[in-house]
């Protein structure tokens, strides 16, 4: 009995990495936009949302090859979040803080609408059956482990463009001292497009990794929006590398707590945890201040 | 190389430089000394661009500087050392030089400037991987300087560059701006200091609320009277 139980424990922290895998993702995403453009995206799961529906549509109704479908919403979600900065979040930049949460809140609400109205309110899904893993008597999905493996790669190449090149330099220097940028020879302008079409090119592959595992309708964004939203914090607001620790704290403590109950449950006791953690150490893991 | 004609500037409704008319030649190493508040920092800020002046000509070797973007002022060969050297402080030394090359016209000779750099401070070399917000004010400014010179200048705007440190590294600071007169580079310099800038740089003006009240060479203000009295206490 106690080994079986054991095995259930396993499997259940490894899912919860796997899982973690796409949480880390979107994190990093709304972590990069927050550090550079100083603008919490509330509406940045929705975003994630076309995306699913970009996959759905062209490779599900269209029969378009999965991988160039996937490459598709990728950039279409990318050219979203460039609007969103251009059309939403930039004119209002100066202004005070509540009005850009005000904006991308209401961005949030009108995207769900126009997606309700464009596609209802059917749940769709790719129909695709991955197979499972067994692994010593545990079992793992295959579209977790490739929405993992993917995620890690996608990150990996955020960072080595963070470190490796002079926009992604300029990226990372920005939050310290946005005046002085332009001293740098940098155009602000340039790097808050650069970072909002990444932000939302990572949403979009995150997307692409989701709609294999789940199904997609115009209020998804729910299930990843507000769970994204609490990483970021736990680990700091803007501290990328706080938010990947964080995602993965997170999702082992859903993972377990599913095991133990529903996987609501484990929800609840992630939330629990995370409010915490707050009076813990209100400035996030490894935020400053 | 640097020629301001009636430059008017300041901050909203609030007037820091009146009519200010300046030039620096190529090769010349010019100061501006004045008390604190005198409109220093706000002559350094509108030269690179940081802030836009109300009316005035700016031009350096001839283009006028508000023609272009402020971010493409530094690839006209000007570069800002800014006021408590401004450093990105949660970035390697070698990050914060890697910036300083961002400009275009700086890339391709970012190799040879680090290699520059490290020849001139060999300190930023040893401590190339350090966080620049933990080291010392001196080698702070170091690094500033190094990062200003990675975008291949020719001009270099100094900002007090010996502000908040301690005398002794004062006085480094100093040699440091002699170092780099020698190299070649042509300095404009604000300071506090007047005594030990003056003993660096050819000539110098005085600003004193936002109006240049006087210039000459830096041997005559040194044993000028008025000088004398006002800024150093003699």
């Amino acid at each position: 009995m106690d080994e079986i139980f054991d095995i259930f424990l396993l499997e259940a922290i490894i899912n919860g990495i796997l899982f973690g895998g796409v949480l880390a993702l979107l994190s990093l995403g709304l972590n990069l936009i927050f550090g550079v453009v100083d603008v919490v995206w509330i509406c940045y799961a929705e975003l994630v949302m076309f995306g699913m529906y970009t996959v759905y549509w062209l490779a599900g109704v269209y029969d378009i090859n999965i991988f160039i479908a996937a490459l598709g919403a990728i950039a279409l979600v990318s050219v979203l979040g460039w609007l969103v900065h251009v059309l939403i979040i930039s004119p209002i930049l100066g202004t005070a803080p509540i009005n850009q949460l005000l904006a991308t809140g209401g961005l949030l609400f009108f995207l769900q609408s126009v997606a309700t109205l464009m596609f209802s309110i059917e749940f769709r899904n790719l129909g695709l059956r991955l197979p499972i893993l067994e692994f010593s008597e545990m079992y793992f999905s295959y579209a977790r482990l490739l929405a993992f493996g993917v995620a890690l790669v996608g990150m990996v190449v955020v960072y080595l463009f963070l470190t490796r090149t002079y926009i992604g330099a300029a990226i990372r220097a920005i939050s310290q001292d946005r005046e002085i940028m332009v001293l740098m020879g940098v155009n602000a302008k340039k790097i808050y497009w650069v970072t909002a079409s990444i932000g939302g090119g990572l949403a979009g592959l995150a997307a692409c990794l989701l709609v294999l595992q789940y199904d997609v309708h115009p209020f998804v964004g729910i299930s990843f929006g507000p769970i994204t939203f609490i990483i970021c914090v736990l680990g700091g607001l803007g501290n990328m590398i706080g938010g990947f620790i964080a995602a993965f704290i997170l999702s082992i403590i859903i993972s377990i707590g599913g095991l133990y109950s529903e996987i609501e449950w484990g929800y609840v006791f992630a939330f629990a945890f995370f409010i915490v953690m707050m009076f813990i150490r209100p400035q996030g893991l490894l935020g400053k201040k | 190389m640097l020629d301001l004609k009636g430059v008017n500037a300041g901050y909203g409704s609030f007037q820091a430089l009146f009519d200010i008319s300046l030039n620096v030649k190529a090769g010349e190493a010019v100061a501006v000394i004045g008390p604190n508040g005198a409109g220093k920092t706000t002559l350094m800020r509108v030269i690179s661009g940081m802030t836009e002046p109300f009316s005035g000509e700016m031009e350096m070797e001839g283009k006028s500087l508000s023609s272009f973007p402020p971010h493409q002022i530094v690839e006209l060969g000007i570069a800002h050392v800014p006021e408590n050297r401004r450093l990105f402080p949660g970035m390697s030394v070698e990050d914060n030089l890697k910036l300083g090359a961002f400009a275009k016209t700086a890339r391709s000779d970012s190799a040879k400037n680090l290699e520059f750099v490290y020849e001139l401070f060999p300190r930023m070399k040893e401590r190339r991987s350090q966080l620049a917000g933990t080291m010392s004010g001196g080698e702070q400014q170091m690094c500033a300087i190094g990062r200003a010179i990675m975008s291949g200048p020719k001009l270099l705007l100094m900002d007090e560059p010996s502000a908040g440190l301690a005398p002794v590294v004062v006085q480094q600071v100093f040699s440091l701006v002699r170092r780099i007169r020698e190299e070649g580079y042509t300095v404009l310099i604000v300071e506090q200091n007047v005594q030990q800038v003056l003993q660096v740089v050819d000539r110098a003006y005085l600003l004193e609320a936002g109006q240049l009240i006087d210039s000459g060479k830096s041997k005559d203000l040194l044993e000028s009277d008025s000088v004398r009295k006002a800024y150093m206490g003699l």
